[in-house]
């Protein structure tokens, strides 16, 4: 009976699932998910035989008011950091559910089915627990962006994953619980050491590959407490989080290998440095009667957008240039911002209509009929050495190509180069107006700007 | 059909129906899709549950119990700001005015 109510409630999260994949029923979709994890709880609560009411209602009551205080109050441009966390906690949940299990049972009389599964559990889930906190840090800052690399890495790290993998096999075989808390510890380092070499900008992936982590840790957790709801849950996860992951490395025409490994963007463009190419710097008043006399405007965002909080004045500027008979929309690059889909929150919270977020595929054809290209904080997305230049790091990653509409205009607060530190040759070009600001500091002064014109 | 191998078919067949349901997901909803399925990955408060609830020993319900806090902040913070970031995606015909 409560077989079947579990079986629901995974169907519950299924339809919810499908039902997020379009933005008119995502509310209730999330709602129904939402639903179907509550009811799983509740049937968890009964089934399970409790003994220790007291810290089962303690530890629910904690995370719920902890759970709520935080999303409600987080801001919409740090939505890449609270996933980060959020994923990190449940990566942190599932090796504890493991070693909860291990504490209580004598490894030893542990079956090798059952082994098998609490090491998985704990081992996914811890790498899953430090790979996010460090994600997390390097979004919110708190560490360095770039890649921190050290001689040897890559053998060093081989050789930590291989230990781990030799006391699994001992943990499975032979039941040592000194061997289980020496590969737990290896799994959280290991975490560590996979994602500090990997730089900011490619973080979209790695969270995504983390959730997919946290997914499988989950229905690891399922198998090692025989719970298929929870196993169908994290499978659901894990392809989700797969599929998410495979879509960013496409939209940059990279392998997967090469985002963990390379330690991309660690080469700096010291060797341009020296030189000084002249650049068409532009004003507020500039800018504002280029996009007075456009008849056709395409915004493009970027991750300075999310940072400056420019999304309202991002949507005024938009309402001012309608309502003197100018098209606006938005071209949202696939890796734009620092996690899939970050701007088109962004935007959305300043109420832009979804359908003037209009992705590669339809507004790239449209750049030549454009009339100005508003450049918001991006930089690699636009950068035309992806498209011309066989030796640069991001050669072959679809652009926008802005440097094809009439007008490109870049807001951005100094030349330096962006987060790969490849220098772009639009803001070289003839056509190409560098408004040097903060974005939002700049958009509001082209507003006030194109009043008077 | 033993335990682990009817986990084992549940398992494949749920990661089929998530391949299917997920891939045709627009972009516009890639950050909240992430969300919700990341808040789904808080299902582990099963597990936590399971492992507060019947710790014998002290270490046991302490573990049990840090579990099911992180366990629980994941799926409630999840799903709130899931849908917090849902509400905004509402046509503006249908809000302002």
């Amino acid at each position: 009976m409560i077989h079947l109510f579990y079986l629901a409630c995974a169907s519950a999260m299924i339809v919810g699932l499908k039902k997020l994949g379009h933005p008119r029923t995502a509310r209730s979709g999330n709602r129904i998910a939402a639903a179907g994890v509550l009811g799983a709880i509740v049937a968890a609560l009964v089934d399970t035989g409790i003994l220790n009411w007291a810290i089962v209602i303690a530890g629910l009551g904690v995370g719920s008011v902890i759970g709520v205080v935080v999303a409600l109050r987080i801001q919409m441009t740090s939505m890449p950091q609270l996933v980060s966390a959020l994923n990190g906690l449940g990566g942190l949940a599932s090796a504890l559910v493991a070693a909860e299990v291990v504490t209580s049972t004598r490894l030893e009389a542990v079956t090798v089915d059952d082994g098998v599964n609490i090491v998985l559990s704990t081992l996914v889930g811890a790498l899953a627990f430090t790979g996010s906190l460090i994600a997390f840090a390097k979004l919110q800052g708190i560490m360095p962006g770039r890649p921190i690399l050290f001689p040897g890495q890559r053998a060093f790290n081989a050789i930590v994953a291989l230990a781990i993998f030799g006391l699994a096999v001992w943990v499975v075989a032979d039941g040592s619980t000194g061997a289980y808390w020496a590969m737990g510890s290896l799994a959280l380092l290991l975490g560590i050491l996979a994602v500090i070499p990997i730089g900011g900008a490619d973080m979209p992936v790695v969270i995504s590959l983390l959730n997919a982590f946290s997914g499988l840790a989950a229905a690891a957790a399922g198998f090692v407490v025989s719970n298929h709801a929870l196993i169908i849950g994290g499978a659901l996860v894990g392809s989700a989080g797969f599929i998410l992951t495979i879509q960013m490395t496409e939209a940059m025409n990279r392998s997967l290998g090469n985002v963990l490994f390379s330690g991309f963007g660690a080469v700096t463009a010291t060797a341009d440095s020296g030189e000084q190419k002249p650049v068409n710097t532009a004003d507020a008043v500039d800018v504002a009667i280029t996009l007075a006399y456009a008849d056709r405007i395409l915004f493009v965002p970027g991750y300075g957008l999310a940072v400056a909080q420019a999304q309202h004045a991002v949507r005024d500027l938009a309402n001012a240039l309608e309502a003197r008979g100018a098209t606006v929309n938005y071209a949202i690059h696939p890796v734009a911002g620092r996690m899939p889909g970050h701007m088109n929150v962004l935007l959305a919270e300043a109420d832009v209509p979804y359908e003037k977020l209009l992705d590669l595929e339809q507004a790239d054809p449209q750049m030549p009929q454009t009339d100005a290209v508003l450049i918001l904080g991006a930089n690699d997305v636009v950068n035309p050495s992806a498209r011309d230049d066989p030796g640069s790091p991001i050669y072959g990653m679809p652009i926008f190509n802005a440097d094809h509409a009439k007008k490109a205009i870049v807001i951005k607060r100094s030349l330096s180069p962006g987060f790969a530190g490849i220098d772009n040759p639009l803001f070289y070009k003839e056509n190409t107006l560098m408004y040097f600001a903060d974005v939002k500091q700049a958009l509001e002064e082209i507003l006030a700007a194109l009043e008077e014109v | 059909m033993s335990d682990l191998l009817v986990g084992i078919t549940v398992f494949v067949l749920a990661s089929f129906v998530g391949f299917e349901v997920i891939s045709k997901v627009p972009r516009t909803l890639h950050t909240p899709l992430m969300s919700g399925t990341n808040a789904i990955s808080g299902i582990t408060v099963l597990g936590a549950i399971a492992a507060a609830g019947l710790g014998a020993t002290t270490a046991a319900q302490v573990l049990g119990f840090l579990a099911l806090v992180a366990a629980t902040i994941n799926v409630v913070g999840g799903f709130v700001v899931t849908d917090r970031m849902l509400e905004m995606f509402r046509r503006p015909r249908d809000g302002e005015k």
